[in-house]
């Protein structure tokens, strides 16, 4: 509890020691005989002790022209109250009412925080060794790039680097929901974030703290926080209008019923005379006023979001606002890149089929010629050539998006390719009988063969299209470069329900915006990709996640859901994690308007009296904070 | 090739305190209704606002300002500058 908190809970203390015996006497169940106007000074005092920075902060709202916040309807409320001599219930209402702000604060104080801790992964220091040999704990702000931090166990890694000494596992979970340990030794890479586990690291940082993974991922997760969902903002709209609503209903029925009474007569026989009639409805617009404040709704939605979003980061799923959480329970078709998401991505030559050339060479003229590319495809030409690659012997590189690569190797032209880009050049091919992606290499003009590289399909990549289904995904669809055989293999493997094959990178938008048109007004469009070469396509979707984004800052970027680690059920678990979350929404939402509701129309009928009806927005709010922290348990969704 | 335009109004993150939901959401009012200020979001969860300026205007002038219209609606709400 912070001081604020402490000191209005003596207050209300205080207030409620005072109160009970006078509230006793004033219903006659103690026998004291006081005069009336010692009544009114005794409860005062109590009113008075728990109630005075209301009254204050009511006269400033008076000052400053904005009369329609809580404190102004609690001040009416309860003076009006005592002044018709219901002292105790006038009490009664602003020692509630402080005892529900102090729950509110308190409770909603804790689960901002602890929601916050989940989403931890600061480092506060970073060990530098010393010219001694003893250990030096700096702040991770100043250490420059290429220094060697030291990791003890236990410790989280400060800042993105390369083992230069040392193994251990390293537990990543705070990264990717992971829980597996992961073992790395030398000259493996440690994401900043991940807790070492068993053994002493000596780590070469490769990046500024500011740039390292633990801090994005930070910055990422408090600017969600900010990207408001439309319930939210329907919320504060609402929340703008019901409360002078609320307030001029309450005059109306204060001064309208009598008035009409009096003129009439209409009613009036109710009452034992003119003056009790005033009295009554007067009471009534008072309990009208004290159901009026919308704190409760108005803390409960932001509060419902929160803990989603970070329930779902604890699970290594990073969202980056509200908004994208709501849309995201909307999803009803999902578009999938192949690679690096239905398949593994770490693809691997299979074959070299080649004439008249010998198959090294092919492999070698290929690799040389993909030596820039950062394509999985072209890291795999490369690893099957196993050798370094001397880059002065590649010039005039040439990449043809979709085709594939022209250079000149060792003053030769070379075109190293798909079928496209052979019949760009010219040069007749042979086809090729294996499923895989089939790499053409031409050289100086003349065909030399083809390679086969084959992908493989992820483990969970069937259990997740499942999944998907079970969540109330009507349609996937693959969108993929490769060959019509290859994606049709694919897609029958995996159970997807629709495949688009032969796309060249700029085909995919072109394809998600007729996907976003044939499915609308049925539900949100998904595209997930691994966040390489498919930032258009990522943006143009309803949502686009990005997969395996640990480490990769263009697919942060370019996301609206990053998904820490490539595993593919995580794609349905984030859908679920939205739809319980936007459920409970739409709970506390129904459940706290229809109570406010009910409790307005039995005030107006004098069925419900001011206990009752603080009693319903104190616990209205405590129900709705309960609710919404729900969303933060999502471990087993 | 995609080409990211320069973006040239200024944002700042300033961390606020404000003790119910509904006092955060009068805040963002205030704040976007203040001269100089763009846009703003204030983030009662993470006590946190963000406010976006506009082209030429003061940040800390504007800020000033700005906490003198969150006072008027909020008197306890802090905007630690």
């Amino acid at each position: 509890m912070t001081k604020k908190q402490k000191n209005l809970l003596a207050r209300i203390l205080v207030a409620a020691v005072f109160f009970v015996p006078l509230y006793l006497i004033s219903e006659g169940i103690v026998q004291v005989e006081l005069p009336k106007w010692a009544m009114l000074a005794l409860f005062l005092v109590p009113y008075l002790t728990v109630g005075w920075d209301i009254l204050r902060k009511a006269a400033l709202g008076v000052k400053n022209r904005r009369v329609f916040d809580e404190c102004f309807l609690m001040t009416v409320a309860t003076v009006g109250a005592i002044a018709l001599g219901e002292f105790g219930e006038g009490v009664a209402v602003m020692l509630l009412y402080q005892v529900g702000e102090l729950f509110q604060g308190v409770a909603v104080g804790r689960s901002r925080r602890n929601i916050s801790e989940l989403m931890d992964i600061r480092p506060d220091y970073a060990n530098i060794e010393g010219e001694d040999g003893n250990l030096q704990r700096v702040d991770p702000d100043e250490v420059e790039t290429g220094s060697v931090i030291v990791i003890q166990p236990g410790e989280k890694v400060p800042i993105d680097g390369v083992i230069v000494e040392g193994a251990s596992a390293l537990n990543t979970s705070a990264l990717t929901g992971e829980s597996k340990p992961m073992d790395v030794t030398v000259d493996d890479s440690v994401l900043s974030g991940s807790i070492n586990l068993s053994g002493v690291l000596k780590v070469r940082t490769t990046a500024e703290f500011e740039e390292s993974t633990a801090s994005k991922i930070l910055d990422l997760v408090e600017n969600a926080a900010a990207n408001k969902s439309k319930s939210e903002n329907f919320i504060s709209r609402f929340a703008r209008v019901y409360t002078p609503f609320v307030c001029y209903a309450a005059l109306a029925l204060a001064v309208l019923p009598p008035l009409l009474g009096m003129l009439t007569g209409l009613g009036a026989s109710a009452f034992a005379s003119t003056g009790a009639m005033w009295r009554e409805w007067v009471l009534r617009a008072c309990t009208f006023l004290v159901i009026s404040c919308p704190c409760a709704v108005v803390i409960s939605v932001p509060l419902s979001f929160f803990a989603g979003l970070g329930g779902a980061s604890n699970q290594g799923i990073l969202i980056k606002g509200s908004n994208y959480l709501e849309t995201l329970s909307q999803v009803r078709t999902v578009a999938f890149d192949k690679t690096g998401t239905i398949t593994k991505g770490s693809f691997e030559v299979t074959a070299v089929h080649h004439n008249p050339i010998d198959a090294r060479q092919v492999l070698e003229y290929a690799a040389m010629a993909e030596c820039h590319s950062s394509h999985p495809i072209s890291l795999s030409l490369r690893r099957a050539y196993g050798k370094p690659i001397d880059q002065n012997r590649v010039s005039d590189v040439r990449e043809i998006s979709g085709h594939g690569i022209l250079a000149k190797v060792d003053g030769a032209d070379v075109a190293v390719g798909n079928e496209r880009l052979m019949n760009r050049v010219g040069v007749p091919f042979q086809h090729c009988h294996h499923t895989g992606t089939i790499i053409h290499v031409a050289i100086r003009g003349e065909y030399a063969g083809h390679i086969v590289i084959s992908d493989t399909l992820k483990e969970n990549a069937r259990e997740a299209m499942e999944a998907l289904r079970r969540a109330g995904v009507e349609r996937t669809v693959m969108l993929t470069g490769d060959e019509e055989r290859v994606a049709q293999a694919v897609a029958h493997d995996v159970g997807l329900t629709d495949y688009r094959a032969r796309l060249l990178p700029q085909d995919k938008v072109a394809c998600v915006e007729q996907l976003l048109s044939e499915g609308r007004g049925r539900g949100k469009l998904a595209f997930v990709g691994d966040g390489i070469n498919d930032a258009p396509v990522l943006s143009r979707a309803d949502i686009g996640i990005a997969m395996g984004a640990l480490g990769s800052d263009a697919a942060i970027e370019a996301a609206d859901v990053v998904l820490m680690d490539d595993d593919p059920l995580k794609i349905a678990k984030a859908i679920r994690i939205s739809r319980k979350c936007l459920g409970i929404v739409k709970q506390n939402i129904i459940f706290a308007l229809g109570v406010k509701a009910v409790c307005l129309l039995l005030s107006a009928l004098g069925l419900a009296n001011m206990w009752v009806a603080i009693a319903a927005d104190v616990g209205v709010m405590v129900l709705a904070v309960l609710n919404a922290i729900r969303c933060l348990f999502v471990k087993k969704l | 090739m995609i080409i990211i335009e320069e973006d040239t109004t200024v944002k700042k993150s300033y961390k606020i305190e404000v003790d119910c939901a509904n006092c955060a959401n009068l805040m963002e009012e205030a704040t976007k209704k203040t001269e100089g200020v763009k846009d703003c979001t204030v983030s009662f969860m993470t006590q946190k606002m963000k406010v976006e300026f506009d082209e030429g205007a003061d940040p800390a002038e504007t800020m000033r300002q700005v906490l003198a219209n969150c006072k008027k609606v909020e008197s306890d709400c802090e905007i630690y500058l």
